[in-house]
């Protein structure tokens, strides 16, 4: 039991250690730190506006006042959440540091887990000004989802680290030469998260494809929520469930590839 | 009593599709000992290291380090070595400090701050720790790698090219410290290299290898000897351009 208690330890050291480097990094370089926060608060403010003017518009948009605000921030949780991850990996790359790193007692998969630290950690940093900001801009506070949102922002954050996952598999298997996924892959889910509409608007055989993915259950979630002021337990188990399934074969992925990549040398020759 | 293996290789191979970098290559590395992978580029130097490591993993053969076998628990093994590579780089925007203080929790040392400092006065780190990674020069570089190599005490030290680039003065210096760690602590060190002023200065053992293959071994003084020439640097012309030896002893 001690061995099993000094074993965690360890490797809780290792990974806060992985995580260290990454916060190091963000906090070393001012630019950085609000570069994280820019993007979402800009998209806030724009989509805000937005839904300002549907307003005025639309009386079925009024019934739904701040979907669309809500939506946008709990998107940024997905897309931040993802982009953490990919870009964190990314960075080992650039500065060619993969070599040094898995020649230590990290193990693969704290690494993943390290990865998830710190892109949870930039979520925080990015996303949380955007959220305050929509309280005095546009009177809406992401905080009256209540509970859910927890669940919901778990949820996401953790589909962006499956995303994440695999888009760090394709930087093992071919380089840094695919670093623009890092940013493109995760909108190809975008059409059918049902992140602005309801799944019902999409074709059917579309439909069944949104009902496999964690997002759209959540948003459906959200959209419930704040429309008819009802949880629905059975979206959020749904997206719980799918994303445990997304996130094992996700991880299998990253070994898989990880495992390739030590089998045909690449660790040591990944790079810019 | 015989003399403790560090390294035990045995028929090691490795293939890149249809290039074959490592050969059939079997040796021992004994405890205390400095030995030297000694070839052109692309002889398979990095390769073998690399193996060593678990970096890469082999074709065919075996790897004991420590009497572990590293191809079925590597990380048992990793907390005792350590590498350094100038083709393997540190983090530029960290500075001297957070990087080593990253790698300090990455390999498990328990009195962190202490083993920075003293590694920092061993290698005269103290005016750089504050200073961006990426803003020193080679020379400060290959000072903060090898201190980065060193954070856990190594009783195994695997270093690719560890003078490449350098000055002769900082070269020497290295060269000179990498002595001393050897002689206070007992580590053995394997270094992959084509300078052979550092081989003579540093080496026990040279293992000359060409195409993936390890064609002789021996001392410096034995390998000089054997193929009749004046100098190791000639021993290694004549391997990497097949040239006979003058007169087999």
């Amino acid at each position: 039991m001690q061995a099993i208690l000094k074993n965690i330890r360890h490797s809780l050291r290792r990974i806060r250690g992985l995580v260290l480097r990454y916060v190091y990094l963000i906090m070393g370089s001012l630019p950085r730190l609000l570069e994280l926060a820019y993007w979402p608060s800009i998209q806030l403010v724009l989509w805000g506006f937005i839904s300002q003017f549907f307003l005025t518009q639309s009386s079925v948009l009024a019934e739904a006042a701040g979907i669309l605000i809500g939506a946008v921030l709990l998107w940024d949780v997905l897309f931040r959440g993802q982009l953490g991850f990919s870009i964190s990996f990314l960075e080992e790359l650039w500065s060619r540091n993969l070599g040094h790193i898995f020649v230590t007692p990290l193990r693969p998969h704290e690494f993943i887990l390290a990865l998830m630290g710190i892109s949870f950690i930039r979520v925080l940093i990015g996303v949380s000004p955007a959220i305050m900001l929509a309280i005095p801009l546009y009177h809406f506070s992401i905080f009256d989802l209540g509970l859910p949102l927890i669940a919901f922002f778990a949820n996401l954050l953790i589909f962006g680290w499956v995303i994440g996952l695999l888009v760090t598999s394709l930087l093992l298997r071919f380089g840094v030469g695919a670093e623009s996924l890092a940013w493109a892959l995760i909108f190809l889910i975008a059409p059918v998260s049902a992140i602005y509409y309801p799944i019902s608007i999409l074709p059917n055989w579309l439909q069944w494809i949104a009902w496999t993915l964690p997002p759209a259950h959540v948003f459906e979630g959200m959209r419930a929520i704040l429309a008819q002021n009802y949880f629905e337990n059975t979206l959020l188990f749904n997206a719980c469930v799918l994303n445990l399934v997304y996130l094992l074969i996700s991880s299998m992925v990253f070994l898989y590839n990880f495992n390739a990549a030590r089998r045909e040398g690449r660790l040591l020759q990944i790079g810019e | 009593m015989a003399e403790k293996i560090i390294i035990s290789v045995l028929k090691l191979s490795k293939k890149f599709g249809d290039v074959c970098a490592v050969d059939n290559i079997s040796f021992d590395v004994k405890k205390n000992s400095v030995i030297a992978l000694l070839g052109a580029n692309g002889a398979g130097k990095t390769t073998t290291i690399a193996m060593l490591l678990g970096l890469v993993v082999p074709s065919s053969g075996k790897i004991s380090i420590f009497g572990i076998d590293i191809l079925k628990s590597r990380y048992s093994a990793l907390s005792r070595m350590n590498f350094s590579s100038p083709y393997v780089d540190l983090p530029q925007r960290l500075s001297v400090y957070q990087n080593l203080k990253v790698y300090a929790q990455l390999y498990g040392i328990s009195n962190e701050k202490e083993r920075l400092s003293v590694l920092a006065d061993d290698l005269q780190l103290n005016d750089l720790l504050h200073r961006k990674y990426g803003t020193l020069s080679a020379g400060q570089r290959t000072r903060v790698m090898l201190a980065k190599s060193l954070l856990n005490n190594p009783e195994l030290l695997l270093l690719d090219e560890p003078t490449a680039s350098l000055d002769p003065d900082s070269a020497d210096w290295i060269r000179h410290y990498l002595c001393d760690y050897r002689e206070r602590t007992g580590a053995s060190i394997m270094l992959a290299t084509h300078n052979m002023q550092e081989v003579e200065r540093l080496c026990d053992q040279v293992l000359m290898m060409q195409g993936g293959r390890i064609t002789d071994a021996g001392t410096p003084s034995e390998l000089v000897e054997a193929y009749g020439r004046d100098s190791l640097e000639e021993v290694f012309l004549a391997v990497a351009r097949k040239a006979p030896p003058k007169e087999m002893k």
